[in-house]
């Protein structure tokens, strides 16, 4: 509130603090320190690139590797979508009963453990047919998890006050649904949804990798696997770079969302002078 | 003063905790029209087990618990020991609550929300969220939403504990002169003798393991009571009576 608009008086100079200089000035160095010793062992191209030849690297090969990231892109977006309605569904469904609870949770821990490079083959035979819904279902069983824990953590986290409140107002089941577990809920639910944004993009790619270069609507990581096969080292680091990039574009836009949606009310989002 | 019409009465009410504990044993209380009652004790002499009790909250062990009216029962508000404010709503939005739940038309609930804001004194923090008050501004919301209903019978568990001294009499002299007014019922828990004299028709102390009540003692001064009250001879008076009783209940 008032924070803000002291803020927004110092224009640009705001980016200018610590927590921007230190990582920038890290990233900087470190790459200046591998260019340089690239260069001076003469390391060939095929066992260390230099930064800057992956950078021509990507920039050359964008019309290839962008559209191939494109397609793990609606992969991510997919597997995500569906992570966060069906996990939110299931959570409130587990809400409504601890025997409902007792019986489901232990399986969204199997589905947790389970290693998603061991069962993805098994998944992609199965779907042969449909090589997208395959990788989209292998992303949405890595990107579950965290919604269900985190919503039903909210869900089962009410002041205590605030529940005797509800009950001597005789609020119905659905009023304290919608007016005090799923706000409650909130926060967790989206410190969930950040997390599993992430590992929507790790499912992906992951799941890529294993359907090989049979998949028909090859992602980014069948690029990587041809590029890797070929030599074509600068193009692996190269969409490397864009994978990190898009995760952390991920994260970033969940955050903000995160931020935009409790706003003024949440302790997470209050800034101190 | 009071007509002693009763509103509630309970006989031999005991209760007892799962693990033994025994939070009231063989309490024997009338409760008439207009009356504000402290209950003063140590913790655990089941000061709030009685009000939870009341506002159906937890159920007895044992004894029975009469309404003899019971629209007073279904009027009931309950102000908690902390403000209990759902931080993601408003203060509009958390006094309405009571009244959104009982599904009253969305534009009566605004005119009620307005007029219980005033009475309180926050109608300018209407959009405020809880974070952004100060903690006597936080109760003083906790206080319009119980208010909200319209209550015939106001129960308030130790409300005023976490304030300041400054702002517990601000609140104290404001919940008196609304009592003279609407002359609710109130049951009032408290540590604090002196609010408990201040405001109270009748001061019932209590001792603890097991909680029972052992001394009940009406306050016979009319309202309106005022700081010079609280300077008074009769006042101080009435506290030694109360803290004489109250180190008995702890000896004992």
């Amino acid at each position: 509130m008032g924070t803000n608009k002291t803020r927004a008086n110092f224009g640009w100079q705001r980016w200018l603090t610590i927590d921007t200089i230190a990582p920038i000035a890290v990233g900087l160095l470190v790459l200046t320190v591998w260019e340089v010793s690239v260069r001076v062992t003469n390391t060939p191209a095929y066992i260390l690139p230099t930064p800057s030849l992956i950078l021509t690297t990507l920039i050359r090969d964008w019309g290839i590797l962008f559209p191939a990231l494109f397609t793990t892109i609606k992969i991510t977006i997919a597997a995500f979508m569906t992570a966060v309605f069906s996990g939110l569904l299931i959570s409130v469904l587990m809400a409504q009963s601890k025997w409902i609870e007792k019986s489901l949770y232990p399986y969204a821990i199997v589905l947790q453990t389970t290693p998603i490079a061991a069962i993805a083959p098994l998944i992609i035979i199965w779907l042969r047919n449909n090589t997208f819904a395959a990788l989209v279902l292998c992303a949405w069983i890595v990107a579950l998890f965290p919604i269900i824990s985190n919503t039903t953590f909210g869900l089962n986290s009410i002041d205590a006050n605030l529940r005797d409140l509800f009950r001597l107002y005789g609020a119905s089941r659905w009023q304290t649904l919608l007016y005090l577990r799923l706000p409650s809920a909130l926060p967790y639910f989206l410190s969930g949804l950040r997390i599993s944004g992430g590992l929507a993009l790790i499912g992906a790619v992951v799941a890529e990798f294993v359907a090989g270069t049979g998949g028909a609507n090859s992602g980014i990581a069948y690029q990587m696997l041809i590029a890797g096969y070929n030599l074509q080292i600068p193009r692996m680091f190269a969409a490397l770079v864009m994978i990190t990039g898009l995760g952390i574009l991920i994260f970033v836009a969940l955050s903000a969302l995160s931020d935009a949606i409790l706003g003024d009310w949440h302790e997470s989002s209050v800034k101190r002078d | 003063m009071t007509n002693d019409q009763p509103v509630i009465s309970l006989h031999d009410v005991n209760k007892v905790f799962e693990n033994g504990t025994i939070a009231l044993e063989n309490l024997n209380l009338t409760v008439n029209r207009s009356e504000f009652i402290s209950f003063v004790g140590p913790s655990g002499c089941g000061k709030s087990t009685l009000l939870r009790i009341i506002a159906g909250l937890s159920n007895v062990s044992s004894g029975t618990l009469d309404w003899y009216d019971l629209s007073d029962r279904q009027n009931l508000a309950f102000v908690f020991q902390e403000p209990a404010l759902m931080p993601w709503s408003t203060v509009r939005d958390n006094v309405k609550l009571p009244l959104r739940l009982a599904k009253i038309p969305q534009k009566e609930a605004e005119k009620t929300v307005d007029r219980t804001l005033q009475l309180v004194g926050l109608e300018n923090f209407k959009r405020a969220y809880p974070r952004q008050l100060s903690g006597g501004m936080k109760m003083r919301v906790s206080i319009a939403r119980a208010l909200s209903t319209n209550p015939t019978m106001l129960l308030l568990d130790e409300p005023f504990g976490a304030l300041d001294d400054i702002t517990r009499n601000k609140l104290n002299d404001d919940l008196l002169e609304l009592w003279s007014q609407q002359r609710w019922t109130v049951l009032f828990v408290t540590h604090n003798i002196y609010e408990a004299v201040y405001l109270s028709t009748r001061v019932i102390i209590m001792a603890a393991r097991p909680g029972r009540a052992i001394a009940d003692i009406k306050i016979d001064v009319p309202s309106p009571r005022t700081e010079e009250f609280r300077r008074s001879f009769v006042y101080s008076e009435y506290c030694q009576q109360v803290a004489d009783a109250l180190s008995k209940a702890m000896s004992s």
